[in-house]
């Protein structure tokens, strides 16, 4: 009995002393400004800023491998925190949020088939590239919405629409969505083309009736090529958020009807 | 040669550890929802059974049988496992940084698992050689890692499809666990068991 608790109790001594011995002479020295940097980010291991999560992006940020303000969920009060523990300054990116570049609903967007398959847009997706007619748009079966962190896509009438209000910026929607249709804008700009089909007018028309044709004419509203509110890629025209156009009317003016202002607020919890 | 192979088909497909043994099986629900996770904590697992089973042998051949301490061995190996856990944690991150980044988060896990403390039990009743013990436990890591494998990559795809309300999350994942031991069910009569 004796001799059970001596041993017992020995190795419970040696094995105490082993540890604190390591804990005193094999701890890694770590730079206190990780846990302070750490405690200012959000954490929400969004994974937005490119890092594996907060703790990631705070060791890069204290080695000073990494620009501070790349913290989308945070905003600007978080870098302006981080700035004075680091001492650097603060690079403004601005607040970005998730558009989905589509806007062929239901009704306006043909379905070339049945599909009764599992509601996932990847499987729909690899299910000879979905029932929708456009093969650019949107599936509206929600892989976007299933890995939102935030929950702030939600669908509507066959079509995912982003509440700016919830989203954080961290981008993970756009590399689920299996027609990469997702992009990550800034969040001061209004005016959007809603449309991912880069091919000839008539094409587009035959299987949606909102797509862009390429007409130009969002060009030409704003001033023409100098002004470079737009970019075209095929007959698809893309806003240059670099340079966002400002003027509301060319929106109406658009005769595919593709375009909206700040489409993010239609949907809400 | 063909002792120790017989024991690695035994460990791994006969009786496994979490498939016919239920042994582990807070980790085999835990982190089996990514074939990612499941693949580190499948490493973190070899690695700690291996240690300790060596260090539990030594403890109980030159520690407790020869003070007629056998009853005990139970409440020595939760000690000595824990404390080494701890101890491999603080040295793998000074020593191999890498390697600490990959497994760390899994360790503290696993520190008291009824896996690590099983595969020592059973050494022990077995009251098999030192090499034997090691790599019976090498084995059954290697066999609780292909349970982990392959029940993650079911669960990957289960997460797109569309069971019943009630049978969400945990619950489709239990029957899934079942149906996945009657099936390693078939494996019995392979070999005949050393253990």
């Amino acid at each position: 009995m004796v001799i059970a608790i001596v041993i017992i109790a020995g190795i419970g001594l040696v094995a105490a002393v082993l540890l604190a011995v390591a804990d005193r002479y094999l701890s890694v020295q770590e730079d206190p400004r990780i846990g302070m940097v750490t405690a200012e980010l959000p954490g929400a291991n969004c994974g937005g800023c490119g890092f594996a999560g907060c703790d990631g992006y705070a060791r890069a940020l204290v080695a000073g491998t990494a620009p501070n303000g790349a913290c989308a969920a945070g905003g600007e009060a978080c870098s302006a925190a981080i700035a004075k523990i680091l001492g650097v300054e603060a690079t403004a990116t601005g607040k970005r949020v998730a558009l989905v570049k589509c806007c062929g609903t239901r009704s306006e967007a043909i379905r070339v088939g049945d599909y009764n398959g599992i509601c996932d847009c990847n499987v729909a997706a690899a299910t000879a590239g979905g029932d929708k007619g456009c093969k650019f748009g949107c599936l509206g079966y929600g892989a976007c919405a299933n890995v939102c962190p935030k929950h702030a896509i939600s669908i509507h009438d066959g079509l995912a629409k982003v509440d700016k209000r919830l989203c954080i910026g961290c981008g993970k929607c756009v590399t689920a969505c299996p027609k990469k249709l997702i992009e990550l804008v800034p969040a001061s700009a209004t005016i959007h083309v809603l449309c991912n089909n880069p091919v000839r007018g008539p094409e587009v028309r035959k299987v949606c009736g909102v797509g862009c044709m390429g007409c130009h004419l969002c060009e030409k509203n704003s001033g023409g090529k100098e002004a470079n509110h737009f970019t075209f890629n095929g007959f698809l025209a893309k806003v240059n958020y670099e340079n966002p156009p400002t003027d509301e009317q060319i929106v109406a003016k658009c005769p595919a009807k593709c375009m909206a202002v700040d489409p993010h607020f239609e949907t809400g919890h | 040669m063909s002792y120790y192979l017989m024991i690695l088909v035994g460990a791994v497909l006969v009786n496994n550890f979490v498939l016919s043994r239920f042994l582990g099986c807070c980790p085999f629900l835990g982190v089996s929802k990514k074939t990612e996770t499941a693949l580190g904590m499948s490493g973190a697992v070899i690695f700690v059974m291996t240690v300790a089973a060596g260090v539990t042998w030594a403890i109980d051949h030159w520690l407790l049988q020869p003070n007629g301490l056998g009853y005990i061995h139970t409440l020595a190996f939760i000690l000595v496992i824990a404390a080494l856990v701890q101890f491999i944690d603080i040295a793998m991150k000074r020593f191999l940084p890498p390697l600490h980044a990959a497994l760390g988060i899994f360790l503290p896990l696993i520190t008291t698992n009824c896996a690590v403390l099983g595969v020592a039990e059973i050494n022990c009743k077995q009251g098999s050689g030192f090499f034997e013990s090691v790599f019976f436990s090498f084995a059954a890591a290697v066999g609780f890692g292909v349970a982990l494998l392959i029940f993650s990559g079911i669960r990957e795809k289960l997460a797109h499809a569309n069971p019943p309300r009630s049978f969400r999350g945990i619950a489709i994942a239990l029957v899934t666990g079942g149906l996945l031991s009657l099936a390693f069910m078939g494996f019995s009569g392979l070999v005949k068991l050393p253990y």
